[in-house]
């Protein structure tokens, strides 16, 4: 398939892991940034590849494994409610909430509707003019123009009946979060580049040179993996602490304008609550005050639900990159995708799922 | 009620509706046999009007099973639940290595459903039956208020004939075989989620929903030593080759670089996040042969147009827990694993 198989040759990517090998003196840590990267990393075994030094640590990258518990919950009790459809990408609908997901509301009665897009919940909404349409809005900078273009466009064409859940999360924040850690690991970072792909990655650059520590803008295929952790480390054994681009094919210096213009139109940087991390400031986006109305927190009256996380689940310290899944004491036997505690094991992309889906090499049976 | 209006039934003016009364056993009903069910299905163990179907054992072994359909949306690119629903029992049949000879076809009918998608189903089960060698003998109607039901729900059962001594099983599956697949993955689940209209995916992705019979009356005719034949329907090839490795306890290999997987299939498998080996498929089946008679029976599977991209995509490696592991083109390897439910579109 043209565009894929070319960043998947098994020839080439042993001649990066062999240029990996000889650029590297000594250990180092880097995080990969965003989940779609982990699990690269996990289904075509690249860590595998690497010499024993370099360690990559998987990053909290993942939409749905930051999606605090509390807003879960919220999302449940709106979609509860009679007359309400509740519109997700697909992926949260398996995230437990403190009582059941979003799966089993719909058993339970409910009208939640997968879609691709965005747009696709106003469709919904005005072709149910009766009804209230929500839809939830998640993930990180890459979904976010699309939730605001629904959102101009529910107000554009006058469509009262739709509102947003937002749960939009910016990547730059939670990179310093990690960095400012005391017990931060992380040497080097792969940056996410469908994330940059929108944003830019100019509000990496002090970053870099804050915390002296190199990023590399990063692709999703084998070889754009490869090639970042050979880049990454490359500046590590010279010292250098940059902002490079590898995925050059996709992102811009200054990202996709119009895209970060719609953003900035629709929503404003918020402080937002981290599944497993807690409160980050700035780290998020809301409705800016002229779209309050589409605000579905306010309408449905849900901003009063207040959970905490449990204490078993340690998906915050895995999104940190502090533990890996396999040193969970719950992995696999309380927690296991059919089971989950937290988010982590539920999306395609979540880190515990990951290593669950591609690593289960224990015996069945055995715990 | 005569003669004549069996062989030349009143087309009934478009727009008409299915009614509770269709399925109530009275006049309705007897109308709707004679017009839509009998002359489609025209038989003469039909015919006969019993309440079952009487007639002599095809063999000596017979295989027996029963599958229920409830396809949405009911037409498809590729198929619809009626030829679905003769394809999907006679490949269960076919998979016991017995030759498909009788079906009966139980519907579930919605009120209000236009009598003309029924026609339409019917006539595609019909279709698909003539395609595979069998005759629909027994049947049943009901009707359910409107609003219970997604226009018509398909429940079928089979009977077929084994005239072999091979005990085709997941049981008689042995460290060393070689593990066949009939062709590329994921066509049936990739087409059924683009025409579901709610996600609004475009493809050009047709089900590969087929009658498997033929080929495996050409696998078994090629003498190799059949161990177990299994169609790759819900869960796709992963559940498929979990569940015989966890049955017999022996671990497995397979080898993705052989697995077959059309472009618009990744394509679409690439932009949802989605694995073609947990896809649907309607016309694919793995086998498991003696190693000794895995070119022998790839051949045989290559000669049918149904099986002609057969391949050959791993091996039942050696006593264990029944893992299975996939080899990847880059070099590693990683467990295989069912998925915990649906696969669901991901996010970005």
């Amino acid at each position: 398939m043209k565009y894929i198989d070319e960043y998947r040759d098994p020839a080439a990517a042993r001649g990066l892991a062999r240029a990996i090998e000889k650029v590297v003196t000594r250990p180092w840590k880097l995080m990969e940034v965003c989940g779609g990267q982990t699990n690269t990393i996990v289904r075509f075994g690249l860590d595998g590849m690497l010499p024993a030094g370099v360690t990559l640590l998987h990053g909290p990258g993942c939409p749905v494994c930051v999606t605090p518990l509390e807003l879960i919950d919220r999302a449940l009790a709106i979609a509860a409610l009679p007359g309400v459809i509740f519109v997700s990408f697909g992926d949260m609908l398996r995230v437990p909430g403190t009582r059941g997901d979003l799966l089993g509301a719909r058993a339970a009665g409910a009208d939640v509707r997968i879609v691709l897009s965005p747009l696709d919940a106003v469709r919904i909404a005005q072709e149910n003019p009766s009804r209230q349409t929500v839809f939830f809005g998640v993930g990180f900078e890459t979904t976010a123009p699309a939730t605001a273009l629904a959102v101009a466009t529910a107000e554009r064409d006058g469509v009262s009946n739709f509102s947003l859940l937002v749960s939009h999360v910016l990547v730059p924040p939670a990179i310093e979060a990690i960095m400012g850690s005391p017990t931060n690991q992380v040497q080097g970072f792969l940056a996410a580049g469908h994330v940059c792909t929108v944003m830019g990655f100019t509000e990496y650059e002090p970053i870099a040179a804050r915390y002296n520590v190199p990023i590399v803008v990063t692709g999703f295929e084998p070889l754009d993996i490869l090639q970042g952790v050979l880049l990454c480390v490359t500046q590590l054994e010279e010292g250098r602490a940059v902002v490079e681009n590898q995925y050059s094919r996709s992102v811009r210096r200054d990202g996709n304008l119009p895209a970060r213009t719609l953003v900035e139109d629709v929503f404003e940087v918020i402080p937002r609550k981290w599944r497993g991390i807690g409160e980050i400031p700035a780290s998020g986006l809301g409705l800016r005050p002229r779209f309050a109305r589409f605000d579905a927190e306010s309408r449905f009256d849900v901003a009063s639900i207040r959970t905490e996380e449990p204490p078993e689940c340690i998906s915050g310290l895995v999104l940190q990159g502090l533990r890996t899944p396999l040193e969970c004491p719950a992995f696999g036997t309380r927690c296991t995708p059919e089971r989950p505690l937290g988010a982590t094991m539920v999306s395609a992309e979540g880190a515990c799922a990951a290593y669950y889906r591609h690593r289960r090499t224990a015996p069945a049976g055995a715990p | 009620m005569t003669e004549t209006s069996i062989s030349c039934p009143l087309p009934a003016p478009p727009g008409d509706l299915v009614q509770m009364a269709h399925g109530g056993g009275g006049r309705l009903m007897n109308t709707l046999l004679r017009t839509v069910f009998l002359p489609a299905f025209d038989n003469p163990l039909l015919a006969a009007a019993h309440d079952g179907a009487a007639f002599p054992s095809p063999a000596r072994r017979l295989a027996f099973t029963t599958d229920s359909y409830v396809v949405r949306p009911l037409f498809f690119p590729g198929g619809d639940i009626g030829s679905l629903a003769v394809h999907g029992t006679v490949n269960d049949l076919a998979m016991c290595g017995a030759t498909p000879t009788s079906l009966s076809a139980g519907f579930i009918l919605e009120e209000g459903l236009p009598l003309e998608t029924l026609r339409r189903v019917v006539r595609s089960m019909a279709a698909a039956a003539a395609r595979a060698g069998v005759a629909i003998v027994t049947g049943d109607t009901k009707v359910v208020e409107r609003g219970k039901g997604d226009g018509v729900y398909i429940c079928t059962a089979g009977i077929g004939a084994i005239d072999h001594e091979l005990a085709i099983r997941p049981g008689s599956v042995r460290a060393g075989d070689a593990i066949l697949l009939s062709g590329d993955l994921g066509r049936h689940g990739v087409a059924i989620l683009a025409a579901r209209s709610e996600l609004a995916m475009e493809s050009e992705v047709e089900s590969d929903s087929a009658p498997l019979a033929e080929p495996v009356r050409a696998l078994l005719a090629s003498g190799a030593e059949v161990h177990c034949l299994r169609d790759l329907t819900r869960g796709g090839l992963a559940a498929a080759a979990i569940e015989i490795a966890e049955f017999c306890r022996i671990d497995a290999r397979l080898d993705e670089g052989a697995i077959p997987v059309s472009d618009p299939v990744r394509s679409a498998c690439e932009l949802l996040g989605f694995d073609p080996l947990h896809l649907a498929n309607e016309g694919r089946f793995a086998a498991w042969v003696a190693e000794k008679d895995a070119d022998r029976a790839l051949a045989a599977l290559r000669s049918c147009p149904a099986t002609a991209g057969a391949s050959r995509i791993g091996t039942m490696t050696r006593a264990g827990h029944g893992t299975v592991t996939l080899r990847i083109p880059m070099g590693a390897e990683r467990a295989l694993d069912m998925l915990a439910g649906e696969q669901l579109p991901r996010i970005c």
